[in-house]
C-alpha cells in the first residue's frame, strides 16, 4: 500500500485518486475509498453520499463554496497542486477549516514537497501525498521548520504577541 | 527602533538551519532548479549576470550602527568590498557565492538581520518615509505599524506562494507621500478622523511594466482592523490574481480588470468574515509595539538654531550650502536629521564600500544614538542629529565624501544596478548615471535648477523608478543596441503620477545633451520660484518635445 504524511506521521494509505482523465477510461467507479473530480462529484452527488468512502479534490479555481452544503457528508476534501507554486490552494484549505468549520482530512495532492510542508499544515492540511520521486522520510521534516511563528494559524488563531 | 526578544531570534535561527540545509540538498542534486527558485528567492537571493544578487532586509529602512558594520564585514569578507542601497531601503550585494549564502545569513542572524521574503512572489518588505518618527508633518509614528504588518507578512503561510510579488508601504505624512504609497500593491495612509486612528488603505499601484496609480479601497478601516483588512486583500488576490501570464500577475492588473468596485466587494466580503475575529488588534498589543519605538534620549533642554550652528553658518559658506541642502526639519527642538547623498561620480548611485559602512556607522554612534536609516532615493540618513553637532559632523562627512550639497538635486539620482549586473537588463544604467553627474558637475547651477528627481532604469521592470521621476530615463532595447527612452512629467513626492513618454528612444551619447536641453528649456520658461515639475505641468510636454529633438531634425 502506499505511503502518505498523514496527521504528522507515515501511514499506509487506502485512497485512491482519480482525476477526470483517469475517471473518463473507467467504467464505473471502482470499490473502495476514492477521491473524484469536483465535477464528477456534482453530477452523481446523491448515489456517491451514500457510499461514504468518495472524497472531492478541488483543482486551483475551484473554490470551497462549490462544496459548502456537502461537507456533512464529506469524509476528506483533497485540494490538487499542479505546480506547488500556484498557492490558491492555501486560501482554500484555510477558508475550510475557518469559513466552514470542516472537520475531516484536508489532503494536498500533486506537487507537494518537502519545503511547502509546514505552511500547507498551518492552512489546515493534515495528509500529504508526497509527490512519488521524492522520499517521504525525508519530507516528514519539513513539518518541524520551525518552532516560531508570528501570525496565528488555523491550529492556534492567536499573534504571537497574544500567547502567553 | 525594534529590538528583537528571544523568539525573534529564535525564529532566524531556525530560518538559517532551514536555508542551510535547502542550500545543501539543492547542490546535493536533490532539489532541482526550479524547486529551489522559489526558495532561495524568498531569502533575497537572485541568480544574476555574474554572481548571485543577495538582498537583505532593512524593516521601513532602520539600521544600528552594529547592523551597519556587519553589513561593512559581509561586503569585504564574502563580496568585493560595497553593497548597494536599493530604492526599497534594502541592501543587495552583488557577488556573493551560493555556497557561502548561509553564513552570510547567519552573520546576519547576530545583528538581528535576515533576507526574508526579499524577493519571489510573498510579501516583501515593507517600507515608509525615511523620516518616519522625527517628521514634523506625521500625525503619528508609521514604524510601530509597520512592524505589526512584518510580524503578520513574515512566514504568514497563506501568502507565500502569490500570484507575483507584493508591497506594502505606509505613510503618515498628510498632504505629502514619501514612502510613494501610491505606487505600491498596497499603500496604507494612517488618518485621524473624529479623533480615532484609521487607515486609508489603496491597493493595486505599482511601477514595473504597466504603472499604475492604486486606489482607494478601504476609506476608513479603523486600526484594530489593519490586518483583518490587509488579511481581506491578500486572500482575495491569492484567489483570483492571474497566474496564467506572470506580466499580467500584479495586484493592480487585478484591480484594473474587475473595476475598483468589485475589488472593494470581495474585500469587504472577506473582510465582514475576519473583522472582530481573533487578527483584531487591541489597544494594549499596540501600546506595546509603540513602546519599542520610544523616542532616543533627546536633550530637552535643546532649542533650534543654537548659537554654534548661527556662527558656522555666517562663516562657512560650503557648510551653509550644505545645511540648506541635506539637512532636514526635525520635530524635536534642537535637532536635525541628515542626508548623506550616496551619489558619488563614478560611483553607481547608492553603492556603499565596506569601510564606508564602518565610517557611517562610527558617525551614527557619535551623533545619532547609534541608528542611521536606509532611503528609498538610494541615500542614508542620520535622524537625531544635535542642531550644535551639525558642523562638526559635517566637518567629518566632507572628509569621507559624503557632504555633496545635492539631496534631491539633479545629480541626487536614482539608478538600478542595469546592464551592468543585472540580467533582465536591456540596457546599463550606471554609465549613464555617471554621465549625468560629469556633465551636470556645476554645484551652483545644480543648486540655481532646484530639486530635479532623475530616475533610471535598465528595463521596464522599473526597478529604478523611472515611471515617477520628473525626468525618467529607460534602457530599451532594439536590435541589440542600447537605447533610452525618456519620459517627463513622473512624480512621486505629493502624489503619484506616472512620467509622460518624450517621443522616439535616444542613442546613449545623446541622453546627456538632452536633459541638458530640457532643462535649458526649463530655466528660460520658469516663473520665480517655480520648481522643474511645476513648469512642466504648467506648460505641458510639447514644448519640452519641441527642444528635446530639436537638433535632430
Ligand atoms: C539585479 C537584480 C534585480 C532583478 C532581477 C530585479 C527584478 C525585478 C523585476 C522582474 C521587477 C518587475 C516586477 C513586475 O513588474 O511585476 C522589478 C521591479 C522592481 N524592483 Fe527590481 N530587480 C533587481 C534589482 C533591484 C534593485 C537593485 C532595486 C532597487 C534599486 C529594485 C527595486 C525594484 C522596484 C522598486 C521595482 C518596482 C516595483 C513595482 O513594480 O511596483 N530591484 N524588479
Ligand atoms: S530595472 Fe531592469 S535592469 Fe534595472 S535592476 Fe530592474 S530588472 Fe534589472
Amino acid at each position: 500500500m502506499p505511503q502518505i504524511i498523514k496527521d504528522g506521521a507515515i501511514v499506509e494509505d487506502r485512497w485512491q485518486w482519480l482525476d477526470a482523465e483517469a475517471l473518463a477510461a473507467q467504467q464505473a467507479l471502482p470499490e473502495g475509498a476514492v477521491i473524484v473530480p469536483l465535477a464528477y462529484w456534482q453530477a452523481h452527488r446523491d448515489s456517491l453520499k451514500a457510499r461514504g468512502d468518495v472524497a472531492v479534490c478541488l483543482e486551483p479555481g475551484e473554490e470551497p463554496v462549490a462544496l459548502a452544503d456537502d461537507l456533512a457528508d464529506l469524509p476528506m476534501v483533497a485540494i490538487h497542486f499542479p505546480a506547488f507554486k500556484d498557492g490558491r490552494g492555501y486560501s482554500y484549505a484555510r477558508e475550510l477549516r475557518t469559513r466552514y468549520g470542516f472537520k475531516g482530512e484536508i489532503r494536498a495532492l500533486g506537487d507537494v514537497l518537502r519545503d511547502q510542508l509546514f505552511y500547507l499544515q498551518r492552512v489546515g492540511f493534515n495528509a500529504f501525498v508526497i509527490r512519488a520521486d521524492r522520499d517521504i522520510h525525508d519530507a516528514l521534516n519539513g513539518l518541524k521548520d520551525f518552532s516560531v511563528t508570528y501570525q496565528g494559524d488555523v491550529h492556534d488563531p492567536r499573534p504571537i504577541y497574544r500567547r502567553h | 527602533m525594534y529590538v528583537y526578544r528571544p523568539h525573534d531570534k529564535q525564529l532566524l535561527n531556525e530560518r538559517v538551519a532551514q536555508f542551510r540545509d535547502q542550500t545543501r540538498r539543492f547542490l546535493d542534486g536533490q532539489l532541482s532548479n526550479d524547486e529551489f527558485l522559489p526558495l532561495r528567492l524568498q531569502n533575497g537571493l537572485y541568480i544574476q549576470r555574474y554572481a548571485p544578487m543577495l538582498r537583505v532586509s532593512v524593516p521601513y529602512g532602520m539600521l544600528s550602527s552594529t547592523q551597519l558594520r556587519m553589513l561593512g564585514r559581509i561586503a569585504r569578507e564574502w563580496d568585493k568590498g560595497y553593497a548597494h542601497v536599493s530604492t526599497r531601503q534594502n541592501i543587495q550585494y552583488n557577488w556573493p557565492d551560493l555556497e557561502d549564502v548561509p553564513d552570510i545569513l547567519a552573520a546576519l542572524a547576530e545583528v538581528e538581520m535576515h533576507a526574508i521574503q526579499t524577493s519571489g512572489n510573498c510579501i516583501r518588505n515593507v517600507t515608509t518615509d525615511e523620516f518616519a518618527g522625527i517628521n514634523a508633518a506625521e500625525i503619528e509614528d508609521p514604524r510601530p505599524w509597520c512592524e505589526i504588518i512584518r510580524q503578520w507578512a513574515t512566514f504568514n503561510p497563506e501568502f507565500a506562494y502569490l500570484p507575483r510579488k507584493f508591497k506594502i508601504a505606509v505613510n503618515a505624512v498628510p498632504d505629502a507621500d514619501p514612502a510613494l504609497i501610491g505606487v505600491h500593491d498596497i499603500g496604507v495612509q494612517i488618518v485621524h478622523r473624529g479623533g480615532e486612528t484609521g487607515f486609508q488603505v489603496l491597493a493595486g499601484g505599482g511601477l514595473g511594466r504597466t504603472p499604475m496609480v492604486g486606489e482607494v479601497i478601504g476609506d476608513f478601516v479603523p486600526w484594530p482592523h489593519l490586518l483583518s483588512y490587509l488579511e481581506a486583500i491578500l486572500r482575495v488576490y491569492n484567489k483570483y490574481g492571474n497566474r496564467d501570464n506572470k506580466y499580467k500577475a500584479r495586484i493592480k492588473i487585478l484591480v484594473k480588470a474587475l473595476g475598483a468596485e468589485k475589488f472593494r466587494a470581495l474585500t469587504e466580503a472577506e473582510f465582514a468574515e475576519l473583522k472582530d475575529g481573533p487578527m483584531t488588534l487591541t489597544a494594549e498589543e499596540v501600546d506595546v509595539m509603540r513602546g519599542h519605538f520610544s523616542e532616543p534620549a533627546y536633550d530637552p533642554s535643546l532649542t533650534n538654531r543654537p548659537a554654534a550652528l548661527e556662527q558656522a553658518l555666517a562663516s562657512n559658506k560650503a557648510f551653509n550650502r550644505w545645511f540648506h541642502t541635506n539637512v532636514t526639519a526635525h520635530r524635536q527642538p534642537g535637532y536635525a536629521a541628515v542626508t548623506l547623498t550616496l551619489k558619488k561620480t563614478g560611483r553607481a548611485p547608492g553603492d556603499l564600500t565596506d569601510e564606508e559602512f564602518d565610517a557611517v556607522a562610527d558617525l551614527a554612534d557619535q551623533f545619532s544614538f547609534a541608528e542611521a536609516r536606509t532611503t528609498h532615493q538610494q541615500n542614508i540618513v542620520l535622524g537625531d542629529v544635535r542642531q550644535d553637532q551639525l558642523f562638526p559632523l559635517w566637518e567629518k562627512l566632507d572628509a569621507l565624501g559624503f557632504a555633496t550639497p545635492n539631496l534631491k538635486l539633479l545629480t541626487d539620482m536614482i539608478a538600478c544596478p542595469g546592464g551592468d549586473f543585472c540580467s533582465l537588463a536591456n540596457a546599463k544604467s550606471i554609465p549613464i548615471a555617471e554621465a549625468i553627474q560629469r556633465h551636470f558637475d556645476d554645484m551652483d547651477y545644480l543648486h540655481d535648477l532646484g530639486p530635479i528627481d532623475v530616475n533610471i532604469s535598465g528595463c521596464m521592470n522599473a526597478c529604478g523608478h523611472h515611471h515617477i521621476g520628473h525626468i525618467g530615463i529607460l534602457g530599451v532595447d532594439k536590435k541589440g543596441r542600447e537605447y533610452y527612452q525618456i519620459t517627463l512629467g513622473g512624480r512621486g513626492d505629493k502624489v503619484s503620477k506616472i512620467g509622460e513618454k518624450l517621443g522616439p528612444s535616444f542613442d546613449a551619447d545623446q541622453v546627456v545633451p538632452v536633459i541638458a536641453r530640457l532643462v535649458d528649456l526649463y530655466v528660460e520658461q520658469r516663473k520665480p520660484g517655480e520648481l522643474f515639475i511645476d513648469t512642466y505641468e504648467r506648460l505641458g510636454i510639447e514644448p519640452f518635445k519641441e527642444r528635446a529633438y530639436a537638433t535632430d531634425h
